[in-house]
């Protein structure tokens, strides 16, 4: 099992034959996800990938029967690709792109309040429940099927923590990124409460940065009991102020979004704070590998 | 971006919010010359990016021509050092001269991105021009807010609700609602993040005025506002000016341990890794996703060259990234400008094999590293260990 995506998921690409979406998609279906087709308007008819090419979502979603759309759309036609997706029903929307105006998301969250979609990202690496599917950019060869869940904000710290956990002996449920920008979709609560009911999954790894509250929300949320264990990882204890650290939701601003409250909030709320991002693999191989005798 | 107090002004009074008369100038001439328009007190504000200015002594009030001309002679030039600016403080480039005027009552208006709700909000409280960071930590019942919706903007009856909330009746409290949908209609048209009236003054002669504005712009949105890039005020670091020009993000720090990382989470972590390991990161550098050869050779350039630098560490790990594009940015580094900081370097996941090759036939002195504790534990001993030459 897994949350979100597994090898039964559908996937269309929206921005499919453009760069970046070419190239990813191209490493998506190389992993075996199942991607069906793809989305470029005013290219629609043609193949590409040798996948049907449609012109607009509902259409590529009736014709193929997809359920989940990957967007590599640059950021000024983003948000109304997002919302043509929501429009047309598919269950799980991922915003790869990176740059997207904060008050295009504020819409664009407003605008899925009303659908069924479920949003994640945007800036995000996407998801991947090894050996199932990859819906996203991340290498996917240091994945290994598993029973640990990963959330992050971030990208290659992503896969360092995802490498470690492979190198200790262990493997992933399923990796989602959450997206490095100020306003996402999911949050680390959204998907604490998707793991927590998943039987596949045996711990939780946070992995937070400074900037926000969202950590200090899923804090709050473990408070109230979780039923596997839960790691953490906050980056940015020796980041200044006011600055912005590549991310755009990575700033200290107006004394909220610091490491050290974050840090103090999840250890608080019970879970185990890992201090070294090197060390995130070895501990959680420590705590779990005993209780589960089995990768 | 922050925007300067006059240009958050300029921009407010567009949507008819009342703004003190007055002028930027950024010569203590032109200073005199404002001052005598305007009569005979005048008040003296630096123009730069950041807060906290009247205790750091950047706001002055001066009364007379000559008395405007001397403070303005001593602000101008001078780098002010607020809670906000960091240690080098920022460089006084301009003054906001203004009319003095008497303050009867004092209001805080602001609208914002409210990021864990992924909302705007209107805000409105009764005390104005104080800390408003102190008092959302202490007193966050003392401010009323509505949530705008991001299609339509405000509404009538919430910018009404607002002024009715900060006890205004009459004139002023139709004024201050039309200010509300003044600042909403500017955050929203212009792609800010905040837009903020601290204080808005009540004057002795019954007049309502944004003593103090502030505005900051989604960089993300720039792009629809070409007008705004262009008159970016030059104070940034020379170094990370240099970095942002081939699209790096790079933020000076004041360690001794050069950092080069791709991806923002995995720069935070290793600089973290640095001080944990005793050492002082120097610098936050993400080369992202989607970088060249050049803007690697370019990045290492810039980090080597920051005089308090003893040691770079590179902490590489391949995903979109090619670990052997990166090696060749920082042999040309290298061979191209003669650099002689010594360095570690851990490449990890596309193309490591290849990068360490490209490495190891350069000829250059490195140490490598296996896992990012280990880099991290070389790169602090190279920095304890070695003078530059």
């Amino acid at each position: 099992m897994s949350i979100l995506v597994d090898g039964k998921s559908g996937i269309i690409v929206q921005g499919f034959t453009g760069k970046e979406g070419t190239f990813h998609a191209r490493r998506m279906i190389e992993y075996g996800t199942r991607v069906l087709g793809g989305v470029s308007p005013g290219k629609g008819g043609g193949l590409h990938l040798g996948l049907r090419v449609f012109d607009t979502v509902a259409e590529a979603r009736g014709e193929t029967g997809a359920d989940v759309s990957i967007l590599f759309v640059p950021p000024f036609a983003a948000a109304d690709a997002i919302m043509e997706a929501g429009a047309a029903g598919l269950r799980l929307i991922v915003a790869v792109t990176e740059g997207i105006p904060i008050l295009d998301m504020i819409r664009v969250k407003a605008f899925l309040s009303g659908t069924e979609s479920v949003f994640l990202g945007p800036n995000t690496p996407g998801l991947i429940s090894p050996g199932q599917a990859k819906v996203g950019i991340m290498p996917g060869p240091i994945h290994r099927p598993g029973h640990i869940g990963i959330i992050s904000r971030s990208g290659t710290l992503t896969y360092e923590a995802v490498n470690q956990i492979t190198v200790a002996g262990l493997g992933q449920s399923t990796a989602v990124g959450i997206g490095g920008d100020p306003i996402t979709g999911l949050s680390f609560v959204d998907l604490l409460e998707m793991f927590r009911s998943d039987p596949d999954t045996e711990g939780v790894v946070i992995i937070g940065e400074i900037g926000g509250t969202a950590e200090e929300e899923a804090a709050a949320y473990l408070r109230n009991g979780y039923p596997k264990p839960v790691f953490a990882y906050i980056a940015g204890l020796t980041s200044p102020q006011g600055r912005r650290m590549g991310h755009a939701g990575a700033m200290i601003e107006r004394g909220t979004g610091r490491a050290e409250d974050k840090i103090r909030a999840l250890a608080e709320a019970g879970a185990i704070v890992i201090d070294r991002p090197s060390e995130i693999g070895a501990t959680v191989a420590e705590r779990l590998i005993p209780m589960m005798g089995r990768p | 971006m922050k925007l300067l107090e006059h240009q958050a002004k300029d921009i407010l009074a567009k949507y008819g919010v009342p703004i003190p008369k007055g002028r930027v100038v950024d010569t203590s001439a032109r200073a005199a010359a404002v001052a005598e328009r305007l009569g005979s007190r005048v008040v003296l504000k630096a123009q730069i990016a950041a807060g906290g200015r009247g205790r750091a002594g950047g706001i002055k009030s001066a009364l007379g021509t000559e008395d405007a001309r001397a403070k303005a002679e001593g602000l101008l030039g001078t780098r002010l050092i607020t809670a906000q600016t960091g240690p080098r403080g920022l460089q006084v480039r301009r003054l906001l001269v203004e009319e003095a005027v008497e303050v009867k009552a004092e209001y805080y208006l602001g609208v914002t991105v409210d990021r864990s709700r992924g909302r705007i909000t209107a805000l409105a409280a009764a005390e104005g021009g104080v800390e408003i960071e102190e008092m959302a930590r202490t007193k966050p019942e003392a401010f009323h807010r509505e949530d705008i919706d991001p299609f339509s903007g405000i509404r009538p009856y919430q910018a009404r609700r607002l002024a009715f909330a900060l006890g205004l009746r009459g004139d002023p409290q139709t004024q201050t609602a039309a200010i509300f949908s003044g600042l909403v209609r500017a955050l929203i048209k212009n792609d800010a993040t905040l837009v903020e009236i601290n204080p808005l003054v009540l004057t002795g002669d019954g007049r309502l005025l944004a003593l103090d504005a502030k505005m900051i712009l989604d960089d993300n949105a720039l792009f629809r506002h070409p007008a705004f890039r262009a008159d970016k005020d030059g104070d940034d670091d020379p170094a990370e000016a240099a970095a942002a020009a081939v699209g790096l993000s790079y933020v000076r720090k004041d360690g001794d341990i050069g950092c080069l990382v791709n991806g923002a989470g995995l720069a935070m972590a290793t600089a973290d890794l640095i001080q944990t390991a005793g050492g002082r990161p120097a610098d936050f550098l993400d080369i992202g996703g989607g970088v060249t050869e050049e803007a690697v050779r370019a990045g290492f350039e810039i980090i080597a060259s920051d005089p308090g630098v003893r040691a770079v560490l590179v902490n590489i790990f391949g995903g979109i990234v090619r670990c052997d594009l990166v090696a060749r940015g920082i042999v040309r580094a290298h061979r191209e400008s003669g650099l002689r900081v010594p360095f570690v370097v851990r490449l990890h996941g596309t193309n490591a094999d290849e990068g360490k090759a490209v490495l190891a036939a350069s000829g250059l002195t490195f140490e490598t590293a296996e896992t990012m504790a280990e880099a991290a534990t070389k790169a602090v001993a190279l920095a304890r260990g070695g003078e530059r030459s």
